[in-house]
């Protein structure tokens, strides 16, 4: 039941994308017309992939930090990336794979420092240090990011203020099928440790005596879920919220149990981006907000919701 | 007919990085099926450490530390899970779960990677909540449950790994009477009924006495004594261990501690 409500809403979501935008296309002209084949339909999809990745990742993460406040830029990726791509647009570099590329190669670069900073006290992936490199690294890529905006030009500016807040106006079909090449890789990765990860949940030495290689395991879900999101951030930019609501609203109805969490986390996470990207389309149209505002609109009332139900118990 | 050998300490030595002198020195250990073996000692004796060695998370620095004749730390810690249930001393609950889902936890070193849980691994669940008296709780949230209830949850999910050897670490540190007589009883019988060898380390020596089969006390990480509770607890042994007078009456058989009076200077 709850999984065909979850499903309905993902297909109403995706609907409404198709349906709904700034130019009018009359609903018996939906198939024939090129806005909807070219732009529409793989904005709506992309922005599903987009957001089922950052709710799966954040799921992941605050599992594997012990922290219900992790979420997929905890670890300074968003930093990273985002200097990769003002980086890309300070140099003019052209074609349309250059500000993506440009902020995964940065989000790669912020993995493998909070990586290596993580590791420092020896083999043992340490949570608490990973957390602090990662606002260590982030908040060294955002001071480099915002010395290169204060001397930019102002369409340089917006453009890159633009690109902070998240946006999937780059969608087409390529970015697409490139997108949905990569993340099914670190998905079923991180789907195949949901079972360790329950486990996980009792502390690491518990969880090393219910027979967890719990080395392997945090090393595993810190790759594959910083991978998602270096990749749903080089298409995209820095959505927030959607890591961290999605899995918790799940957790709710679901459970613990990340055989069904993740999954669940999926399919809420995509239904949500593509709704807040419709929201974000229309609402000012024929201009767009950026939807990284749309989700922290949605986001923040939510949280606060959660927090006090929280609290309460 | 010789029970089969469990687990097996040798001599072992173990120190933590950075630290000045060693957690354990010359400790040996054999516990075989049907053994009820209580580690004994003072706060900081290296009682939890010689757990960790005894099940692999910490390698010995000299001696060997085996589990069924294997090294210890060389086991997957999967395999190993089947062998040795454990009640370790801290868990923290990071989400809330109902009883029964954290005692299925129990199963995960029987779970293949992609398949579900089967229904034997069901049976193994209301098999281990029955053992260990909790079936009435199943369907609790652990946040209700009191401490002696929780104790029993979690030795409920070691039993569910269906081990051979039980391992509790200070199981009823925060129990009143009652609930640290019956995970006692409990355990006894779990040993006495289903062949199972438990080891159980605590600090309190009178329910050491009354439940082992033996003892071994820790002194500073040295063994002080090991034997069966007549021969190791004797009033010089334990006063020498635990830097007090004290009393040693004989109770059913078994040796039991009265702490003496003694006024500070």
């Amino acid at each position: 039941m709850r999984w065909l409500a979850l499903a309905g809403l993902s297909l109403v979501a995706l609907a409404l994308a198709v349906v709904l935008g700034p130019a009018h296309v009359a609903f018996a002209d939906l198939g024939r017309s090129p806005i909807v084949r070219e732009l529409r339909i793989p904005r709506a999809l992309l922005g599903f992939v987009v957001g089922g990745s950052l709710a799966v990742s954040g799921a992941s993460l605050q599992a594997l930090m012990r922290n219900p406040l992790a979420d997929p830029f905890l670890l300074g990726l968003s930093g990273g990336a985002g200097l990769g791509a003002v980086a890309a647009l300070a140099l003019h570099l052209g074609g349309p794979w250059a500000v993506p590329l440009a902020a995964f190669i940065g989000a790669l670069v912020a993995l493998a420092l909070v990586f290596r900073l993580g590791l420092i006290g020896g083999a043992e992936l340490d949570p608490r240090v990973l957390l602090l490199g990662g606002v260590a690294v982030g908040a060294f890529a955002g001071a480099v990011m915002t010395a290169i905006i204060s001397v930019s030009e102002a369409a340089q500016l917006r453009n890159a203020f633009l690109w902070l807040w998240g946006g999937l106006s780059g969608a087409s079909w390529d970015t697409l099928l490139v997108l949905c090449l990569y993340v099914p890789v670190p998905l079923l990765v991180l789907v195949a440790s949901a079972r360790p990860l329950d486990v996980l949940a009792l502390g690491e030495e518990p969880a090393r005596y219910l027979g967890a290689d719990v080395t392997a395991l945090k090393r595993r879900v810190y790759l594959a879920a910083s991978l998602l999101t270096a990749a749903a951030v080089a298409v995209s930019g820095v959505i927030g919220f959607v890591g961290l609501m999605v899995p918790h609203l799940c957790r709710g109805v679901w459970g613990q149990r990340h055989r069904a969490l993740l999954p669940a986390s999926f399919l809420g996470g995509g239904a949500l981006l593509v709704l807040a990207d419709t929201a974000a389309r229309v609402a000012v149209a024929p201009r767009e907000l950026p939807v990284g505002i749309v989700t922290a609109l949605i986001g923040v009332p939510l949280f606060a919701l959660l927090l006090r139900r929280w609290t309460a118990t | 007919m010789d029970r089969d050998l469990i687990l097996a300490l040798r001599d072992v030595s173990a120190r933590y990085p950075g630290a000045a002198r060693d957690a354990l020195t010359g400790v040996s250990l054999d516990v075989r099926a049907g053994d009820f073996l209580a580690v004994l000692g003072p706060n900081g004796s290296g009682k939890t450490t010689l757990v960790r060695m005894a099940l692999g998370l910490l390698v010995p620095a000299t001696g060997t530390a085996e589990v069924l004749g294997r090294p210890a730390a060389a086991w997957p810690r999967r395999d190993l899970a089947r062998v040795a249930g454990v009640v370790s001393q801290r868990e923290e609950n990071l989400f809330p779960q109902r009883v029964r889902e954290t005692v299925l936890l129990g199963r995960y070193p029987h779970l293949s990677v992609w398949g579900g849980e089967r229904a034997e691994d069901h049976v193994a669940v209301a098999r281990a909540l029955e053992r260990s008296d909790a079936t009435a709780l199943a369907d609790r949230w652990i946040w209700t449950l009191s401490g002696g209830e929780y104790q029993r949850v979690r030795l409920a999910r070691a039993l569910a790994q269906e081990p051979r050897v039980l391992v509790l670490d200070e199981p009823t540190a925060s129990l009143d009477l009652r609930h640290e007589m019956e995970l006692f009883e409990l355990v006894r019988d779990l040993v006495d009924a289903h062949g199972l060898a438990a080891v159980v380390v605590t600090h309190h020596v009178n329910l050491a006495a009354r439940f082992a089969d033996r003892v071994l006390l820790l002194d500073d990480g040295r063994p002080a004594a090991s034997g069966p509770p007549t021969d190791v607890l004797t009033r010089a042994t334990v006063e020498r261990v635990f830097a007090w007078p004290v009393a040693i009456e004989p109770f059913d058989g078994r040796p039991q501690m009265i702490p003496l009076r003694k006024p500070l200077p």
